[in-house]
């Protein structure tokens, strides 16, 4: 249960402490292109897909019932916003892992498992690069000599054109939706000195492509508000769907759209754990006001376009302070907190190696970036395109640079420059095939991951916060999850165990079971 | 399955850390710059031949 957690060991005696499970998990669209073939995004996209879920006796739809991405979390709601999918019937399925995996506009996505920890987030994200990769390999059997589909782990063409690496963290609901936005905002500007992916020159409307020949993130150039509910236009820094996907009277989802896609997995690992630490803290009311920014959209691009981290941005209380000053403030008061509260909501030894790595990014970066190339996107790829462009004798706005930005994210490995480059790893690779097929054991992605690894004939649909079970007789059963924390392998290993068939499953679920509307459509 | 072959040729290739619990310290600018000839070598091995054409042919549609 997601009660109010209990007050920390080591921890002072605060009666406010409010902070809930920082459950997280990514979705990354990834870029797709079809080589010696005629094709477009879209069918690409699902044939990738198809090739992937083919290998299996039978993939799962998803269920769209509840989903609501025009909610917006500042209490209206938009028009007519269902989700494209409904309409065109593009590719979508959920994986034995507690995954989706989809056609998300004109790109394959793979949402991971709802996670408990940041360390099993990442987990998971390197699981869906090796579906990614398992299914550029199946497609093969599917396309003309010659041809083959590549898959680029990155957030944008180099043409104006950006696709997303999207965060979501769980927030209690009585937490201030607007204050909380206005504080980590701060952070969203900031963090991308350790977490941005890099990128030759600038798709900046208005600035010659050129014009920047190296800056530190993919994203920056594309958000024009603070804050907002859009997603592909106008692009907020904080965004405000509000679609828990969860008991919307207990909890939110914040779905961070800011954030770079990450080839290193300690960024990943840094930008999830930095976030939920914070996130927690802002719970706790424990961030301090006077880190507010006073211009956010000018900011984070002027910091994205300043390598030598030398920009200075405006605070609210009149400082002005570097990215990476602001970061060194932000993680000390991390550890202050620490301290105080304990770091239960991210789980205190998980949240003790964030804040370790956390430091010592801030340290490398002051001394000089060059010392945290195995750590950060933006320094390892710089490191090559100087190497080269030296080597070479190349021009700092060679078109040769901009295809080496490109091939660090191809996700064919022998193409791939990030796993050339010396980045440090955290997830062996059988830890990431594992995780490509079995869920997370600590939330109901287990319960999911787990419906769909025994029955899979008679799962009809679902989705994050319900299974629906055709067992044969009767209307269809729909098994409601509103509880992000119930479902683990803990709670549910012996109710596995027990029942052989769909229909033990519903009947032991006995009263959670509702009979469901859900129509197939495909 | 995917390929996993990429050449094991350098120090440089992706090293695999399993301690988990340990923040590692950064390790020294000397270091990484006695490796960056290997490993441009090997860049420069897998880099896309036609520069231009794969630049130009990278075109996305939005996302989100």
């Amino acid at each position: 249960m997601v009660a109010r957690l209990k007050k920390p060991r080591q921890v002072n005696t605060s009666e406010d402490k409010l902070s809930i499970p920082k459950i997280c998990g990514i979705e990354t669209e990834y870029g797709i292109i079809a080589k010696g073939m005629d094709s477009s995004a879209v069918t690409a996209s699902s044939l990738l897909i198809n090739s992937y879920v083919g290998r299996f006796d039978k993939s799962i739809g998803w269920d769209f019932e509840d989903e609501q991405p025009g909610s917006d979390a500042r209490g209206f709601s938009l028009d007519d916003s269902f989700p494209a999918e409904i309409e065109m019937h593009l590719v979508n399925t959920v994986l034995t892992n507690g995954a989706r995996y989809y056609v998300d506009h004109a790109h394959p996505e793979v949402s991971t498992p709802e996670c408990r920890y940041v360390d099993e987030a990442l987990i998971y994200d390197r699981a869906g690069e090796e579906i990614i990769r398992q299914s550029m390999v199946a497609a093969k059997g599917f396309l003309p000599e010659g041809a083959e589909l590549i898959a680029y782990k990155n957030n944008s063409d180099g043409k104006g054109n950006s696709y997303g690496c999207h965060e979501n963290y769980l927030l209690a609901r009585d937490l201030s939706f607007s204050k909380m936005a206005a504080l980590i905002t701060t952070h969203f500007v900031t963090r991308q000195i350790f977490c941005g992916a890099g990128k030759v020159g600038t798709e900046f409307e208005g600035m010659a492509h050129n014009s920047i020949a190296y800056q530190l993130s993919q994203r920056a150039d594309f958000f024009e508000e603070e804050v907002g509910l859009e997603t592909t236009l106008k692009r907020p820094i904080v965004n405000t769907r509000d679609e828990p996907h969860c008991d919307p009277l207990k909890y939110r989802r914040l779905h961070v759209i800011v954030g770079d896609a990450n080839m290193s997995e300690v960024a990943t690992f840094l930008k999830l754990g930095t976030t939920a630490i914070l996130l927690a803290m802002i719970e706790d009311n424990q961030f301090s006001e006077s880190l507010l920014l006073t211009n956010p959209v000018p900011a984070i691009r002027a910091i994205s376009h300043d390598p030598t981290l030398r920009q200075k941005i405006h605070l609210q209380d009149g400082r002005q302070l570097t990215a990476l000053e602001i970061q060194y403030e932000l993680c000390e008061r991390a550890e202050v907190y620490a301290k105080n509260y304990g770091l239960e909501a991210v789980g205190q030894q998980t949240g003790e190696q964030v804040l370790r790595r956390w430091r010592n990014v801030l340290d490398g970066l002051k001394q000089d970036p060059i010392t945290v190339a195995h750590i950060v996107d933006w320094v390892a790829k710089k490191r090559i395109i100087d190497g080269l462009t030296q080597r070479h004798n190349l021009s700092d706005r060679d078109i040769k640079l901009k295809a080496i930005d490109l091939q660090y994210h191809d996700m064919r490995p022998e193409k791939c420059l990030a796993l050339r480059v010396g980045l440090e790893t955290l997830v062996s690779q059988t830890s990431a095939l594992k995780a490509a097929v079995s869920p997370p054991e600590t939330t109901r992605a287990y319960f999911r991951g787990m419906c769909l690894t025994k029955w899979p004939q008679d799962v009809v649909a679902a989705n994050w916060d319900s299974v629906v079970f055709d067992i044969g007789s009767g209307p269809l059963r729909r098994i409601p999850m509103m509880e992000p924390l119930r479902g683990t392998k803990a709670m549910t290993q012996e109710l596995f165990g027990r029942c052989t068939t769909s229909a033990e499953l519903v009947a032991a679920l006995g009263d959670d079971v509702s009979t469901s509307s859900f129509a197939p459509t495909n | 399955m995917p390929e996993r072959t990429r050449k094991p040729k350098t120090p440089t290739t992706r090293a695999k850390t399993e301690t988990k619990d340990q923040a590692s310290p950064a390790v020294s600018g000397e270091k990484l710059i006695a490796e960056l000839d290997d490993l441009l070598d090997e860049i420069d091995d897998v880099l896309e031949s036609n520069a231009e054409d794969f630049v130009k042919s990278y075109v996305q549609k939005g996302g989100e």
